[in-house]
């Protein structure tokens, strides 16, 4: 189980993330949601270490993240941060590998290679898996980086804006496979998500922030509704029940 | 593999006429025939086999430190001799020479390693400081940096009267390279194991400190490995032979291009590329203008710069 006690993130005077005690569901999709500089990204990134905090602590299986050895974590949680900017050239292939660094530690052995395989597939990226990933579109890319960090293959696996650059079809299927993931594999995923109806439609549970706080956190139904939405955007939006999936109609 | 030995194999091919290069007559036949000529053997054995190795392991381990400069500031246009190292090695030996005159080459090698790491330090300092960094304004950071350490040294140098030997480190010159002046060399083919070995981790953290955290390798720690070895490599080559220019920018982007950036398939690319290139270099530099010879640095400044040209109105496209 993920854990985070009094949290908080400053930058000068400015406070980002605002004393956030969160206990994350284990196993399934959470997805946080939430306005721009509601302090989501940098929440997700302390949780995963790779930002430290001004002040609180974050448990992954009893482990406090900042104390316990790198690779240890490596092998229970992976994060994906937004804007992935790359200057190295790698293949599709050698990136995903570099996913398994934490088992193989440089020398992928056939198990690893499989994983490797498995997650090339998993992300429909079997015919780019030789190019190098400044040949790729950014979609493309995007589904690469997730690829790889799905061959980390941990139990908490957290993607800051995984739909970002990806098309419909490919927005979908990667929604559908983190779905799989979890309820076959038994997975916790974190998602920082701007569509609310990809968060709506396919997380078990949602986290609403707002100025550095959690807000509101609830299943579907409690949070797709106008009056917590308001609260959370500052924007009248509709919800409509379609096919049992609350859809927020905030277009008009 | 079999493009690689074929590579090696043109290197190895070029090394040998190298050795039969030079005013001195060394011949196949003065070698071994059977009364062998001895003054053709000592001339062979003091003077022109020392200088192969010299060329071999400078230009080995520049390019494997090239390589490494620029996966730690994730630019493909830095290396040792734009991004601060060279300038502050030439400090630190001056420093060593001017304050010490006493000291033995390998304790100015250790004060110009000292520099060297101080100043690329700085350097990767400074980048983390410039926020929305650009591709072309890392390498300017570097060229500035260098120009601020080169005028401290002349300046100094002046004062001391050592103008000429500061010449001398900055222009990579293998002319007087000889038997017992050229050793010191050996440990950087020993550094550019070292790389290899930690390939790997090269080339995660040269995707960023975020990647490298996540698959649970301490970013500065490598970061830190990665300074020691470009700089004690740097001092090396400036107290022995002098700074060769372009040689680290041009053989690990060339072997980017077509082998990616994966060190652990790249650096043995890179160190038998850099090899190929510095030979080519002294070679033509001893026979342009036969008897007399060009410092090796002066031809790789010539090819480098075209070539650099080249590559970058090649691949600007990809730049950005």
């Amino acid at each position: 189980m993920i854990e985070a006690k009094n949290v908080t993130k400053r930058y000068g005077p400015t406070l980002v993330v605002d004393d956030v005690s969160l206990r994350f569901p284990v196993g399934g999709i959470t997805s946080i949601i939430g306005p721009n500089g509601a302090g989501k990204s940098t929440l997700l990134s302390m949780i995963s270490r790779v930002l430290p905090m001004s002040s609180g602590n974050v448990l992954v299986d009893g482990l406090d993240v900042v104390t316990t050895p790198g690779d240890e974590l490596a092998r229970r949680l992976a994060i994906l941060r937004q804007d992935n900017h790359l200057t190295s050239r790698l293949t599709v292939r050698e990136l995903v590998t570099f996913g398994r660094y934490p088992h193989s530690k440089g020398r992928p052995t056939v198990k690893d290679q499989e994983h490797v395989e498995r997650a090339i597939q998993h992300m429909g990226l079997e015919a780019l898996s030789a190019r190098f990933l400044d040949e790729l579109s950014g979609g493309q890319r995007q589904r690469a980086f997730v690829a790889m960090v799905l061959c980390q293959d941990t139990d908490y696996v957290l993607l800051d804006e995984p739909l970002n650059g990806l098309d419909l079809k490919h927005a979908v299927s990667m929604m559908k496979q983190l779905r799989t993931a979890a309820n076959t594999l038994g997975k916790s995923f974190v998602l920082v998500l701007h569509d609310l109806n990809f968060a709506s439609c396919y997380s078990d549970h949602l986290i609403a922030m707002r100025d550095g706080k959690v807000a509101f956190q609830g299943r579907s139904e409690d949070i797709m509704r106008p009056d917590v939405l308001r609260a959370v955007y500052d924007l009248e939006i509709a919800i409509q029940q379609i096919n049992g999936d609350w859809i927020a109609t905030h277009y008009r | 593999m079999k493009r690689f030995i074929a590579a090696a194999a043109v290197i190895a091919l070029l090394a040998l006429v190298s050795l039969f290069i030079g005013v001195s007559n060394v011949s196949w036949d003065s070698l071994f025939s059977p009364s062998p000529d001895e003054r053709a053997l000592q001339v062979l054995v003091i003077s022109r086999i020392p200088r192969l190795l010299a060329v071999m392991l400078v230009g080995t381990s520049l390019g494997v430190a090239g390589l490494l400069m620029q996966m730690l500031a994730r630019n493909r246009f830095v290396e040792p001799a734009t991004a601060g190292s060279a300038e502050s090695a030439s400090l630190g030996v001056l420093a060593a020479t001017a304050l010490a005159p006493q000291l033995p080459v390998l304790g100015k090698m250790l004060v110009a390693a000292c520099f060297a790491l101080a100043g690329t330090a700085l350097f990767l300092l400074i980048l983390r400081r410039i926020p929305m960094r650009s591709v072309l304004i890392v390498p300017l950071v570097g060229l500035v940096l260098g120009s601020v350490f080169d005028s401290v040294t002349t300046f100094f140098a002046y004062r001391f009267d050592l103008l000429q030997s500061v010449n001398a480190w900055k222009t990579g010159d293998f002319s007087t390279v000889l038997r017992g002046r050229y050793e010191l060399l050996w440990v950087t083919l020993v550094l550019t194991l070292c790389a290899y070995v930690a390939a790997d981790r090269f080339t995660v953290v040269g995707m960023g400190e975020s990647f490298t955290t996540n698959l649970g390798l301490r970013y500065s720690r490598i970061v830190a490995l990665g300074l020691v070895i470009v700089s004690l490599v740097t001092a090396m080559v400036v107290v022995t032979v002098g700074m060769i220019p372009f040689l680290g920018l041009l053989v690990p982007n060339v072997v980017s291009l077509f082998m990616g950036d994966n060190a652990r398939k790249s650096i043995p690319w890179v160190a038998v590329g850099g090899a190929g290139f510095v030979l080519l270099c002294d070679i033509i530099g001893r026979v342009v203008r036969f008897p007399y010879e060009i410092p090796g640095a002066t031809i790789a400044g010539v090819i480098g710069s075209g070539l650099f040209l080249f590559l970058l109105l090649r691949r600007d496209a990809r730049v950005g």
